[in-house]
């Protein structure tokens, strides 16, 4: 609602600007009361502002989208010449172990994701008490892993969880533990990438939460330490309930970027790695189906992404009423 | 081998048929084309190490044919064929490109290619590669450069464990027991007696296949040969090799490849091909390594593989992109770039220049593409089985499922793939 107006009260300001012969007064009009001609102005005036942005994303998301759909329902040759072939490619995914295997990984991913937002905001709210030195540091610190290449990135924690030669092993067999091939074996793999895209996104979050938490009045705290709040007090009861907005928009995206697991696992793990089938996300899936020509597959692969994000999505929107506080 | 020797006649014999048809109709295929032919063509290939090699085979070929220009388009292997793929798809390819084994017979399938011109002559390179390049009869790719399988060892480690150097003629079985023998008495440096790569067949299981008698799929291309007793024993060796420690596991070799392992001495021997030769020249191991022929089991095998170079049937400038194949087919173009070390050339009696810049014994590659090669098991749809096989293998090594089971059903899964083709 909030935003349909506010479109139409700039197109209407815009409109007095540039034609001022035909709308008169119409600047001091209220653009919800404005005759029928000036109103055909203003939609017109708000269409020419969205269409550029429109433009970009029904040619680059919604376009290739329905064609995605269409896709998934047909046998693509190597070469092109894509033939229907009905429900046949979701016949094929709903039977293929391999299916069921991505979308438990990545919501396992997810899970560890999520899991980096509690962390998120205790660090934020650390690094946003007042008179803490060199504050700006240690953002830079936090955010550097999200704004690294992951390619780059996953090149130094292949050399930290690396079986035979890794740091990791090689502090662990320090105190006597022989760690395993930490990217390389099954579901211990999948922890190991879940922690590094952990660590990423927490840079993310820590922003998006601190941010969040400059907004908060200080006059709480003042007022509730006056009353004798602890500061751990003050966490749960003020910061937590008043970020709440931020954490909902945090976690939203999370989900999303979570689902969309591909560069992260495909540069630590390689296409080699013997546990790859067993730790490959929904992504790896589809692109192990387009690289062997199955494009068909792929599609279908795609279509059961976008589902699920959307379901997640619309649960999470559900459940915001529950726990999130709009002061 | 005489059968391949017989489909590479077959090949001379079309590709004569071809250039005949196609002089009457004037669409030139013919080598002795005008020189004064002028065109833009685009030469892609992978290998960005050798584009000094492309550069200077493109100014030589300028020599003969100054009109025509040649563009460079290099594509890191990862994204080659996905990106060749699009292009066959909108009948965009480049005019003349590099092809491998493992995609090759889907792109002439698919009639993507246009067979070589009159002007090449495939006598003139093994009749393994020949074969590897014909698809119904026709020779689509002139053979650019070639890799047999080795064992490459580190004399230093043999002499520390106390084992004798390979010979010439030796067994799996002595194989094993040398392997053995370092990984038993070297265990606390964490040194191996053996580590390759197992993430495709190229360097270890296709060869250990073949050499027990076995086969990866039948001569036509439809029957997988997983299921046949003689295949699943030379899974099986390497199945034992890991089991007794001989090997690190496919684990471990995911998290450090087999090459890492070899030039930091942590492995003895190492089975691979002639691609590695400039990194074992620039590694710290270089002066103790030797070069020793595969063992034998019931005989001596290898794969052979090659690269060719292919014309796009799509080209429209077609009699300058065979101008150009013609002469990167020829013996010039095959010396420049065995002196330039880029790779070792297909075209025979040139490779010596290749086989002085190491100081092993690279012979011994030559040898054996000549008396023990076996074309690289290919079919239409190469990419969809071998999916199968890195999907299914690695259990099998791993030993977590008996080697015969894993064997049977990649059989099983691979002739439904091939049945789809």
């Amino acid at each position: 609602m909030m935003s349909t107006s506010t479109i139409t009260g700039k197109a209407g300001a815009v409109a007095t600007t540039a034609a001022p012969a035909t709308t008169g007064r119409g600047g001091r009009r209220r653009p919800s009361r404005g005759s029928s001609r000036a109103k055909k102005t203003e939609w017109l005036w708000a269409a020419v502002f969205v269409l550029p942005l429109l433009f970009g994303v029904v040619v680059f998301y919604i376009w290739p989208i329905i064609r995605n759909a269409y896709f998934s329902f047909t046998t693509w040759g190597v070469f092109g010449g894509a033939t229907w072939s009905g429900l046949n490619n979701y016949e094929t995914l709903l039977a293929d172990p391999m299916f069921w295997r991505s979308i438990l990984n990545t919501l396992i991913y997810v899970g560890f994701l999520l899991l980096g937002i509690p962390l998120a905001v205790v660090f934020a709210s650390l690094i946003n008490r007042p008179g803490l030195r060199f504050a700006s540091v240690y953002r830079t610190a936090f955010f550097l892993p999200y704004v690294a290449m992951p390619a780059a990135v996953s090149m130094v924690w292949r050399i930290i969880f690396n079986g035979d030669f890794g740091m990791l092993n090689y502090v662990l067999s320090l105190v006597g533990i022989k760690g395993p091939n930490w990217l390389s074996t099954e579901w211990i793999a999948l922890i190991a990438v879940g922690i590094v895209g952990m660590w990423i996104s927490v840079g993310f979050n820590l922003i998006v939460l601190s941010a969040g938490m400059k907004g908060i009045p200080p006059e709480m705290y003042e007022a509730s330490s006056l009353d004798g709040a602890s500061r751990l007090r003050q966490f749960f009861s003020i910061t937590v309930p008043l970020l709440s907005p931020s954490i909902f928009f945090v976690s939203v995206m999370t989900v999303i970027t979570g689902f969309q697991l591909f560069d992260l696992l495909y540069a630590l793990m390689g296409t080699q790695n013997p546990a790859i089938n067993n730790t490959q996300s929904m992504v790896y899936l589809f692109f192990q189906h387009q690289q062997t020509g199955d494009n068909g597959y792929a599609a279908a692969v795609g279509m059961a992404i976008l589902v699920l994000v959307g379901v997640f999505t619309i649960l999470q929107f559900r459940m915001q009423k529950r726990w999130v506080n709009y002061v | 081998m005489r059968k391949a020797m017989l489909a590479a006649g077959a090949a001379v014999a079309a590709a004569a048929l071809l250039a005949g048809c196609s002089s009457t109709s004037g669409s030139g295929s013919d080598a002795t084309a005008d020189t004064n032919l002028s065109a833009t063509i685009s030469y892609a290939f992978w290998d960005s190490n050798q584009k000094p090699a492309m550069d200077a085979l493109i100014k030589d070929f300028n020599k003969t044919y100054p009109k025509i220009k040649v563009t460079e388009q290099i594509t890191p292997y990862q994204n080659f064929f996905t990106k060749l793929q699009t292009q066959g798809s909108s009948k965009t390819l480049p005019d003349v490109f590099w092809m491998n084994g493992p995609n090759f017979q889907l792109y002439a399938s698919n009639d993507m290619l246009e067979p070589i011109g009159s002007g090449i002559d495939p006598s003139n390179y093994p009749a393994s590669l020949n074969e590897l390049y014909s698809y119904d009869g026709k020779q689509y790719g002139a053979p650019k450069d070639f890799d047999t399988i080795g064992v490459y060892y580190n004399k230093a480690i043999f002499d520390k464990a106390g084992v004798a150097y390979p010979t010439a003629n030796w067994t799996w079985d002595e194989f094993h027991q040398k392997a053995k023998a370092i990984s038993d008495k070297l265990k606390g440096d964490g040194i191996y007696g053996v580590a390759s790569g197992l993430s495709g067949g190229q360097e270890v299981y296709y060869n250990t296949i073949l050499q027990a008698g076995g086969s990866i799929i039948s001569k036509d291309g439809k029957k997988s040969g997983y299921s046949d007793p003689k295949s699943i024993k030379g899974l099986q060796f390497v199945r034992d090799l890991i089991a007794d420690g001989s090997s690190p596991t496919p684990s471990q070799l995911s998290d450090t490849p087999q090459d890492q392992w070899f030039i930091n001495g942590k492995s003895a021997m190492f089975w691979s091909g002639t691609w590695v030769n400039a990194e074992l020249l620039g590694s710290p191991v270089k002066d103790s390594i030797a070069l020793a022929p595969l063992p034998k089991d019931e005989r001596s095998a290898t794969v052979i593989h090659g690269l060719a170079n292919v014309v796009a049937k799509s080209s429209k400038n077609k009699p300058a992109a065979v101008a150009f194949q013609t002469y990167l087919a020829g013996k010039k173009a095959a010396e420049i770039q065995a002196q330039m070390g880029a790779a070792n050339p297909a075209y025979n009696d040139t490779q010596q220049a290749f086989v002085k810049s190491a100081p092993w014994d690279l012979n011994i590659f030559l040898t054996e593409a000549k008396d023990s090669s076996f074309p690289y098991p290919i079919s239409k749809n190469t990419a969809a089985w071998n999916k199968l096989e890195s999907d299914l293998l690695p259990d099998a090594f791993d030993g977590k499922r008996p080697v015969a089971e894993v064997a049977k059903e990649l059989a099983e899964k691979m002739n439904a793939a091939l049945a789809k083709e």
